[in-house]
């Protein structure tokens, strides 16, 4: 057994410059007991998949609040197949869609492109480590 | 003294042979005689040969000297199984068309019982397998060679995928009897395409063993060599006609359209990068040299399609039966009217194989404003169209086939040339300096540069300055 609940690798995507959100997630997920593999801001999603491959993450945590997350994030769960990354756990937060108009619009549509979970603006970080505690635990028993 | 090299095309239809002197760098003749592949191509080979005699004096030496190219025998058929198929399968598919294959089949992630019957039936001249970047994932390429290895359909492979996977599928392809030739992997990381190991491997099997199989190679004991498909011979003279050599420029960045009796090929030679600097690329990256083919567009065999897409626009009146003469009479056009269906058509080939080998724009929607996105190739600034193939070469006007590749105000989302200049492959003898750019490739600049003709506009059609005649000699089936 580790010595940590897994792997994460967090970031802002594209070239979207806010960072505070993301530095708070993985600061977060430090504390619960996770190993975070920190990227910051501007990040490509080759860096991520990079990183994630590099680190045998078990899951990522990408922001953006800039609104271009689907230009940013366009192939991305089939970018990570390609890459052997076909049981990582996806999850996107942040103002996804233009405006705040439509949360479940935009939660459809990521989870159409193969996010495992998608995340309004302001949501409490200490959600989104209980999901990612019983999603990893899930993934582990599934398996063989 | 005369230096005459002889060239050939293997084609399905015809056979052609063209002669140069590369002494004084000078076009001596072009001949097409029917293709006899069916049967034996050392036929045809020998009747285009006689013919050819009868205007320029050849020996054996210059018939053993002789280099050719072919898309006889339904030309270089491959499969491309990969992973996902907007990444590996695509990267696998341009590897294929680069190398001037004949993409027949593509199938991507795991392939089931099902596919791998469709691919026996198929039964391809090459696999290209690929899936899974360099470390990343192996199990789906695991489980295709694993599939394939049983698949009697298949013969040749190329495995051109995640390099961490090689031992795997090298242990299930063993004892299989198949010939497995493994090279580089065509997406090594997410984002980047290296084509070009696999589109060698691709021709270097074409010649060691596909031309063998088809009854190609017979000619063999007549010429020198069949060297590569016919398209990757256009595609060899596109990217000298562009770049050029070490020592003597190109005319710079290009795009050609070949329109053929069952197929249209377009090659782009250019980079295609946004030329407005807000535009954001998406998608796997462009080769410099790309090739696309359509194969239901073709001014023989295809006409049907064309024909369905001309009439979605304006079509002169009795189009319907003027098409079906054409079709009867073996679609050379005879007779005002045809001439001017067949002009028609074949700007309908042009234009739809065009739009779908550049590149679009597309505008989104963001908290930021709008953003442009492109996918593809920005073509806009190309400064050359290129015309060959016998519908645009032989034309009665290639400048007005040549306006399908032109950039459309109604629809400027298509990244086609805005304000090119015209050229046109007007003696037809572009894949004869693909292949003389093999051994000779300042020759086949110079011989280029001088008979790809500049296409004058249509207002000053008819007072083109002639060229020293030639003898252009053909017998028809």
């Amino acid at each position: 057994m580790e010595d940590h609940l897994g792997c994460v690798i967090t970031g802002t995507i594209g070239v979207d410059a806010h960072v505070i959100g993301t530095k708070v997630i993985s600061r977060a997920l430090r504390e619960a007991g996770f190993k975070v593999v920190e990227l910051g801001a501007q990040t490509p999603a080759e860096e991520f998949i990079m990183a994630a491959q590099e680190t045998a993450a078990d899951a990522m945590m990408i922001s953006s609040l800039y609104g271009m997350a689907e230009l940013d994030l366009e192939g991305f769960r089939d970018k990570c197949t390609e890459a052997g990354l076909e049981d990582i756990v996806l999850y996107v937060g942040g103002i996804l869609g233009v405006a705040r108009r439509n949360f479940a619009e935009d939660e459809a549509k990521f989870k159409q492109m193969g996010f495992d979970r998608v995340y309004p603006p302001e949501t409490d970080i200490r959600q989104g480590i209980k999901d990612l505690k019983a999603d990893l635990a899930q993934k582990r028993a599934e398996r063989p | 003294m005369r230096s005459t090299r002889l060239f050939v095309d293997f084609g399905s239809t015809f056979t052609k042979l063209v002669a140069f002197d590369l002494e004084a760098e000078e076009l001596l003749a072009r001949v097409q005689v029917p293709s006899t592949v069916g049967q034996d191509i050392t036929i045809g080979l020998e009747e285009a040969f006689s013919l050819l005699s009868e205007t320029v004096p050849i020996g054996e030496a210059e018939r053993h000297q002789t280099v050719a190219c072919s898309s006889a025998a339904g030309g270089l058929r491959i499969v491309c199984v990969g992973l996902v198929p907007e990444y590996t399968t695509e990267a696998g598919r341009r590897a294929a068309l680069g190398a001037g294959a004949k993409v027949v089949g593509s199938y991507s992630f795991e392939l089931s019982e099902t596919e791998l019957r469709e691919i026996e039936e198929i039964a391809p001249d090459i696999i290209l397998l690929t899936g899974g970047t360099d470390g990343g994932n192996r199990k789906v390429i695991i489980h295709n060679a694993a599939m394939l290895a049983l698949c009697p359909g298949v013969g040749n492979v190329i495995v051109a995928g995640n390099k961490s996977a090689r031992d795997d599928v090298d242990a299930l392809f063993a004892g299989s009897g198949k010939n497995v030739i493994y090279t580089g992997n065509v997406m090594p990381e997410i984002g980047v395409l290296e084509v070009e190991a696999a589109n060698h491997k691709i021709r270097e099997l074409f010649i060691a063993r596909i031309t063998e199989a088809k009854g190609i190679g017979r000619a063999r004991g007549m010429i020198a060599d069949v060297i590569m498909p016919t398209p990757a011979a256009v595609l060899e003279a596109a990217k000298l006609l562009a770049d050029g050599t070490a020592r003597e420029p190109g005319i710079g960045e290009l795009l050609l359209v070949d329109v053929g009796g069952a197929t249209t090929d377009v090659y782009s030679v250019a980079k295609g990068a946004p030329t407005a600097g807000t535009v954001r690329f998406l998608g796997l990256p462009e080769p410099y040299a790309k090739r696309t083919v359509e194969g239901d567009l073709g001014l023989f065999h295809n006409l049907g399609t064309l024909k369905e897409i001309a009439e979605q626009e304006d079509v002169p009146d009795g189009f319907d039966e003027v098409v079906e003469a054409m079709c009867r009479e073996n679609s050379v056009p005879t007779g005002e009217e045809q001439t001017e269906c067949h002009l028609l058509l074949s700007k309908v080939a042009v234009r739809s194989a065009v739009n779908r080998h550049v590149g679009t724009l597309k505008t989104m929607v963001t908290p930021n404003g709008e953003v442009v996105v492109q996918r593809g190739k920005d073509l806009t600034a190309v400064p050359w169209v290129v015309g060959a193939g016998g519908p645009v070469s032989f034309s009665a006007d290639p400048a007005q086939v040549l306006e399908g590749a032109l950039f459309e105000e109604e629809l400027p989302m298509l990244l086609k040339p805005k304000a090119p200049r015209m050229l046109l492959d007007e003696h037809y003898i572009l894949f004869a300096l693909g292949l003389l750019a093999q051994s000779e490739p300042a020759k086949a600049l110079r011989l280029m540069r001088k008979y790809v003709a500049p296409l004058p506009g249509p207002e000053r059609w008819g007072s083109r300055p002639s060229e020293k005649p030639i003898g252009i000699g053909g017998r028809t089936a």
